[in-house]
C-alpha cells in the first residue's frame, strides 16, 4: 500500500522548523508509522531561510532525497512568502499552512495562483498566550496534524504530552504551556 | 524481541557504540559525524558505558590514541568525516599495518576543497587502498548493524585489520527514521570480549610495536596485509550468517535487488540504493526489467562475485559519489570493470559520477540513468562511458 504523505517545512533558522519536523516524525512513529524527518542543511545562520522535510507511510520508506512534490507545506514565517517559492511542486489536492495575520486576499496574492487549500494560523498569538514567548513551532505542529489528518487530534495530544514530559524532564513547568499551545492552535486554525 | 525505535544515523551509530561498550573511544568533532562522539560522551558521563573517552585535540591524535589503545590490548573506536579522515591519513596506514582492529564510524562527506560539509564519498575513496575494511550502509539500520558486526570481523585472527562503517552524511546521519535495535545483553554476547593474542600490556610476552621494517621484511608484511584482506571476505560472510540468526536480517558482500532476471542494472552504494529500489519497482510496473546491485563490502572488493552477479545483464551503470579525477571514471566503476574483465564478461557499462558535495539525487535522476541503459543495451560498444548525473552544464 502506497499511502506516503510528504511534507515540506519552510522557516527561518532559530524558529524550530527542524525541531517541529522531528516532533511530527516522533508523533507519527508513535502511531506505528514509518517515518523520515530531516532538515536540508545549508549555510545556516539565525534568521536565514531553512527547509525541513517529513515522509510518513504505512510501509518502509526507502527513498533518500529531498521532497519536490509535497502533499503539504508548512510556512513558519510569513516573510518567506515574498522570497521563497513555498508552493513549488505542491500538489493541488494538498494544502499549505501559514503562520500569518495577513488578510486572505493578500495571502492568495502572495501564493501566485495556488489552487489547493490554504490555511492560516496566528502562531505568535497562540504562543504568546500559552507560553509567554514566541515559539511558533509548537502551534504549527498542531496545525499540520489537523490539516493533514495524519492522526486524530486526541491521539496526537495524548502522545505529545508523553513526548513533552520526556523532552522537558528537567523543565516540567513548560509542559503545561506547550500542551495549551497545541490545544489552542487546533482551535485557531482557519481556512483561507 | 527487537526494540522498535526511531533514530538518526548518528544516533544509531552512537547507540551501537554504547552497546559494544569499547575500552577506549578517542575522537575529535567534525561535521557531520560530530554527534557520534557528542552522544557517546554523554553515555560516558551518565555511566552507561565504562569506556575511557579521550577528547583529543585533532583527528591525527584521535587515530594515534586508538592505535595506542589497541596496541596495549584494548578495544578502541572512533568517528570522523572528510577532512578529519584526511588529517588521520598518516595514522590510518599505521593502524592497518600494525594489524590493529580499530573500528571507525565514517560519516561520508566531501573532502575539501573547495570547502563543503555535505555528502559524497570522496573521504572513503581517498583511503580505499589503506588496508582498512570498508562497509557501506544504505540506512541508519545498516549503519547500526554493520557496527555490531564490525569487531567480530576485524578482530578475527585470520583478519586483524581495522574497519570503517560508512554512511551518508546528513542524508542518513541527520535523518530520523525507523530502526530495529537489538537488546543490550544480546549485543554484548554477540560482540564478545576482546582477547588479543599479542599486546603491549602483556608482561609475560614483551613485544615491540612499530619498529623499523627494512628491505628484507616490508614486502612480506604487506603481503600478509593483502592476505588478511582476502581472508576478510569469508569472515564477513560467517559473521553475517550469525547475525542473521540473531536478528533475521540478512547481509552479504552486496545486495541484489530484482537483479536475477534484470536486463539493465545500477551498481551503487549507501543511501542512493534506497531511491534506486523505488525506481526499479516503478520501472518493473511498466514492464522494464531493471535491477540493482548495492555494494556493502567495498574493501575487500568482491570482484569475482559481483562479475558473476552481473554477467547476464545487457547494460550496466556504476554510480560513484566521488570523482576520481583520473580521466577514466569513478573508483567503484573501475573495480567493477576489473572484475568483469578478469571474469571474461564484456557488457556495455558506463561510469556515472553523481551527488558531489551534497547535490541531491532524485528518483528522476535515477530514472534518467535507466533510460540511458535501455539505449546502451542495444549497442555493441558504449559511447562516452564517463558520465555525470545532475551536473549543471552552464
Amino acid at each position: 500500500m502506497n499511502d506516503m504523505i510528504e511534507i515540506r517545512w519552510h522557516g527561518r533558522g532559530g524558529q524550530g522548523a527542524k525541531t517541529a519536523s522531528l516532533l511530527l516524525a516522533d508523533a507519527a512513529f508513535n502511531t506505528g508509522k514509518y517515518i523520515q524527518g530531516f532538515p536540508e542543511y545549508g549555510p545556516e545562520r539565525m534568521g536565514a531561510p531553512i527547509t525541513a522535510y517529513n515522509r510518513i507511510s504505512s510501509s518502509p520508506i526507502r527513498i533518500h532525497s529531498n521532497i519536490y512534490e509535497p502533499d503539504y507545506v508548512v510556512v513558519v514565517d510569513d516573510t518567506l512568502l515574498e522570497s521563497v517559492d513555498v508552493t513549488a511542486g505542491l500538489k493541488q489536492e494538498g494544502a499549505i499552512v501559514i503562520n500569518t495575520v495577513k488578510e486572505n486576499e493578500e495571502i492568495k496574492k502572495l501564493l501566485k495562483g495556488y489552487n489547493g487549500k490554504i490555511f492560516k494560523i496566528d502562531a505568535r498569538k497562540v504562543s504568546m498566550e500559552t507560553l509567554g514567548k514566541y515559539f511558533p513551532n509548537t502551534p504549527m505542529l498542531a496545525a499540520i496534524v489537523k490539516v493533514s489528518k495524519i492522526m486524530n487530534e486526541d491521539e496526537f495530544l495524548k502522545d505529545m504530552e508523553g513526548s513533552f514530559k520526556h523532552k522537558f524532564a528537567k523543565k516540567p513547568e513548560v509542559i503545561d504551556g506547550n500542551m495549551k499551545a497545541l490545544q489552542l492552535a487546533l482551535k485557531e486554525l482557519k481556512e483561507v | 524481541m527487537s526494540i522498535r525505535e526511531r533514530l538518526s544515523g548518528n544516533e544509531a551509530a552512537a547507540t551501537a557504540m554504547k552497546q559494544i561498550n569499547p575500552d577506549v573511544v578517542a575522537a575529535f568533532p567534525i561535521t557531520p559525524s560530530t554527534e557520534i562522539p557528542q552522544y557517546f560522551s554523554t553515555f560516558v558521563d551518565n555511566g552507561l558505558v565504562d569506556t575511557e573517552f579521550v577528547a583529543v585535540e585533532s583527528e591525527h591524535s584521535a587515530m594515534s590514541a586508538c592505535i595506542g589503545a589497541e596496541s596495549a590490548g584494548a578495544r578502541a573506536m572512533t568517528a570522523t568525516s572528510a577532512n578529519g579522515l584526511s588529517l588521520m591519513w598518516e595514522m590510518i596506514y599505521i593502524a592497518s599495518s600494525l594489524r590493529l582492529p580499530i573500528v571507525m564510524s565514517l560519516v561520508n562527506r566531501a573532502v575539501s576543497g573547495p570547502l563543503n560539509i555535505h555528502n559524497d564519498h570522496s573521504d572513503a575513496m581517498g583511503v580505499r587502498d589503506s588496508g582498512w575494511i570498508q562497509l557501506f550502509s544504505e540506512t541508519n539500520q545498516e549503519a547500526y548493524d554493520n557496527l555490531i558486526m564490525a569487531h567480530r570481523i576485524a578482530e578475527n585472527k585470520d583478519v586483524l585489520l581495522p574497519l570503517m562503517v560508512c554512511q551518508d552524511g546528513f542524508i542518513t546521519s541527520h535523518s530520523i527514521e525507523n530502526i530495529e535495535l537489538i537488546e543490550d545483553e544480546k549485543v554484548k554476547e554477540f560482540v564478545g570480549e576482546y582477547h588479543p593474542e599479542h599486546y603491549l600490556l602483556n608482561r609475560n610476552e614483551p613485544i615491540a610495536v612499530g619498529p623499523l621494517d627494512v628491505q628484507t621484511y616490508l614486502f612480506e608484511h604487506k603481503y600478509q596485509q593483502a592476505e588478511a584482506m582476502r581472508n576478510a571476505k569469508k569472515v564477513i560472510l560467517e559473521v553475517a550468517k550469525e547475525f542473521e540468526k540473531l536478528t533475521g536480517r540478512k547481509y552479504g558482500l552486496f545486495e541484489e535487488y530484482k537483479l536475477e532476471d534484470a536486463e539493465i542494472a545500477i551498481v551503487c552504494m549507501n543511501s542512493t540504493a534506497g531511491t534506486t529500489k523505488d525506481v526499479v519497482d516503478s520501472l518493473r510496473e511498466r514492464g522494464i526489467k531493471a535491477g540493482l546491485l548495492k555494494v556493502r563490502v567495498f574493501r575487500p572488493f568482491p570482484a569475482e562475485e559481483i562479475a558473476e552477479a552481473l554477467k547476464h545483464l545487457k547494460a550496466i551503470a556504476v554510480l560513484d559519489k566521488a570523482d576520481s579525477l583520473n580521466g577514466v571514471g569513478g573508483a567503484l566503476f573501475e573495480d567493477v570493470a576489473t572484475g568483469m574483465y578478469i571474469n571474461k564478461t564484456t557488457i556495455p557499462m558506463a561510469s556515472y559520477v553523481y551527488g558531489i558535495g551534497g547535490r541531491d539525487t532524485t528518483a528522476k535522476d535515477i530514472e534518467s540513468v535507466f533510460s540511458d541503459l535501455i539505449k546502451d543495451s542495444k549497442k555493441e560498444k558504449i559511447e562516452n562511458p564517463y558520465r555525470y548525473i545532475g551536473l549543471r552544464k552552464e
